[in-house]
């Protein structure tokens, strides 16, 4: 079984600065991480190996200087990563990369010598972007089921039976067979530190493979700016309003108490 | 010359960090009071590897570069000097030997449970009457069949009250004026070995310092280390290496306080502005980040002449002096900016400065460092 980890590398912060004349983030001086999501996403297919076996390939596209979430993601445990670094990739919306994710995981697959298996593991959404589009769009691609907001996974055989969070204190649970994919969310598990041993051996006997658009065959009109359906016209932080109250007590108290002040700012 | 970091070594400092951070910082104080290593910190600290940092994978350890154990010993000392010189006795002057002068039974025996940190170490010189002049050994050894019969006691034993397996420098005979010196490793469950008293400390005060009583306590010669007769010379070249650690766990120390000394500088009010724009504060801040600067240089060069294979001794102890000189001034200067805050147990920098003191004197006086230092300018041992 091959379990395909998607992490990508953010900016370290959650409110960013933005450069207001052309509408794109300052990156100077803001360190970047692994997206803490990615980090469970990681620490579940460790589980799912210890428990079952299999190989963990951890994937994310970005520029060279990604090569670092990845031997993070090696450090942890990882067995391969790759890297879909090529300028042609540069400016891709969630469609793009998801189709760009897509090719590598199928070429991957089709380097084995047999047919295997496989679960694709992605964070349900990346603190800078927080679109939680590129799970889905990439379970789509691989034409494989999809399950999202994935708080607990069991598996048996070849089927995984998973905790849906499906609106809050309302939980679906679904199995299906693999192939599948599955974003989760951070309650899934506490990720571990990586081991000293671990980060040595992710420098020194693991390697971070380079895929690009020549490498992946992939078709220009789907990569890339030109393969984005979507344009960013405007990044912002929204302006904060008047102040945050937190009420406590029991529903009914607190209904009371808002119904108050609501009136009390004649917005009743 | 290239001063950056590899990418490794990098990767090293930022996963040490945010362990540190996460799990020894919120305990620190608590633990400095109670003068107890927390248990679940030690925990995953053996999980990580932190007691076999320069130990080979073959032994179980991480297998790293002495440049790459003084970045994980500065992050921990910057947190927390008692950690620091936790893992650091325990790895350069206890399991570091054995592995550079052992005989491969003695590696394959003690290397993978002291890397694995399931056996904690020790390396203990000091006695009542020999510290700095490690030629007034008393305890002793004499052999009686194939095993040594060591009697005496050791006093200020780091990890002394913990450890597993200790290395004991030990009196076995007299050549002319000097004593024979030799190197017991020494499994602490022997028949005869005990711990005394657990000291009260100024600083470090949750690492473990103890006195040792040897009664008796049968060794096997198949434990000594490097050979009879050569513990003068070895215990030098181990506390050479063991220098390197202490020089880094302190620039984590210098760290320490100048972080909190900006931070706080730059959030106290008085007379309508920050702190940190008045000059008083602004000199006080500079001198620290040069000083801290300077011992991190000397430190890193000390460790890469190791890595390197070249003499490291008089560097390592140009690093020990500075850093713990570095310290001392850096923390000093952090309480006087703090004011009464820096007075209070609320305020890390009152531990720091306390621990600074420590770190000036053990595992080599900053007078015995101005000694060794002395001895090698003067000999010519320094040519550019």
């Amino acid at each position: 079984m091959k379990i395909f980890v998607c992490i990508k590398q953010v900016p370290g912060i959650t409110e960013v600065r933005v450069n207001p004349k052309t509408n794109t983030l300052i990156r100077e001086g803001i360190p970047s991480i692994m997206n803490p999501m990615d980090k469970n996403g990681i620490q579940l297919a460790l589980d799912i190996k210890e428990k079952h076996g299999g190989e963990i390939i951890a994937l994310s596209m970005g520029p060279p200087q990604a090569e670092e979430v990845l031997r993070e993601a090696l450090s942890m445990g990882a067995d391969k990563a790759y890297l879909l670094s090529d300028s042609a990739f540069a400016g891709a919306d969630t469609l793009a990369t998801s189709h760009t994710l897509s090719l590598a995981i199928k070429k991957i697959l089709s380097e084995g010598k047999e047919e295997e298996i496989y679960l694709v593991i992605c964070g349900n959404e990346a603190i800078d972007g927080d679109t939680a589009q590129v799970g889905p769009e990439l379970a789509e691609e691989l034409g494989i089921p999809q399950i999202t907001y994935v708080r607990k996974i069991e598996m048996s055989g070849e089927k995984i039976t998973v905790e849906r969070v499906f609106r809050p204190e309302e939980i679906v649970i679904i199995e299906t067979s693999l192939p599948a994919l599955v974003s989760l969310l951070r309650e899934i598990n506490v990720p571990k530190f990586p081991t000293m041993a671990g980060i040595v051996d992710a420098y020194e006997k693991k390697e971070v493979n380079y895929l690009d658009s020549k490498i992946l065959n992939a078709d220009k009109a789907k990569i890339g700016l030109t393969g984005s359906q979507t344009e960013v016209w405007k990044i912002f932080i929204p302006e904060r309003k008047g102040e945050h109250i937190k009420l406590s007590g029991t529903i009914d108290e607190m209904n009371r108490e808002l119904c108050q002040r609501l009136k009390e700012d004649k917005i009743f | 010359m290239d001063f950056k970091l590899t990418p490794k070594q990098e990767m090293i400092r930022k996963i040490t960090r945010e362990f540190a951070e996460e799990y020894i910082a919120p305990i620190a104080e608590e633990s400095d009071q109670n003068s107890q290593l927390d248990p679940r910190v030690m925990e995953e600290m053996k999980r990580m590897g932190y007691f076999g940092t320069c130990i080979p994978q073959e032994f179980d350890g991480a297998g790293m570069d002495t440049l790459s154990f003084s970045i994980v010993t500065e992050e921990i000392g910057r947190i927390d000097a008692s950690w620091s010189i936790t893992t650091g006795v325990h790895a350069s002057v206890c399991a570091f030997p054995i592995y550079r002068f052992g005989t491969d039974e003695q590696k394959q025996e003690f290397l993978p449970p002291l890397a694995r940190g399931d056996r904690l170490g020790a390396f203990v010189l000091t006695e009542a009457n020999a510290g700095s002049d490690a030629g007034g050994v008393e305890t002793n050894a004499y052999l009686d069949g194939d095993e040594w019969v060591l009697n005496g006691s050791k006093i200020f034993a780091t990890n002394g009250g913990l450890c597993k397996t200790l290395l004991c420098v030990t009196k076995t005979g007299q050549k002319g004026r000097r004593p024979e010196l030799t190197i017991f490793i020494i499994d602490t469950d022997t028949p005869g070995y005990s711990v005394g008293v657990k000291e009260d400390k100024l600083g470090c005060r949750a690492s473990n310092t103890s006195e040792l009583v040897f009664q008796d306590v049968r060794v096997p010669t198949e434990n000594v280390l490097g050979g009879i007769g050569q513990g003068f010379r070895l215990g030098m070249k181990i506390l050479e290496y063991g220098r390197i650690q202490m020089a880094a766990q302190t620039v984590g120390l210098g760290q320490a306080a100048i972080e909190a000394s900006i931070k706080y500088a730059n959030e106290r009010v008085q007379f309508g502005k920050p702190i940190g724009q008045f000059q008083g504060i602004q000199w006080k801040i500079a001198d620290m980040g040069v000083e801290v600067e300077c011992a991190r240089l000397l430190t890193y060069k000390a460790s890469w002449l190791c890595d390197n294979g070249l003499d490291y001794g008089l560097v390592g102890s140009m690093a020990k002096l500075k850093a713990t000189e570095a310290a001392m001034q850096a923390t000093h200067d952090a309480v006087q900016i703090h004011g009464a805050y820096g007075l209070m147990k609320a305020y890390a920098v009152e531990r720091y400065f306390r621990d600074a003191k420590m770190a000036e004197i053990y595992e080599g006086t900053s007078e015995i460092q101005r000694m060794v230092i002395a001895q090698q300018l003067l000999r010519g041992g320094w040519q550019l």
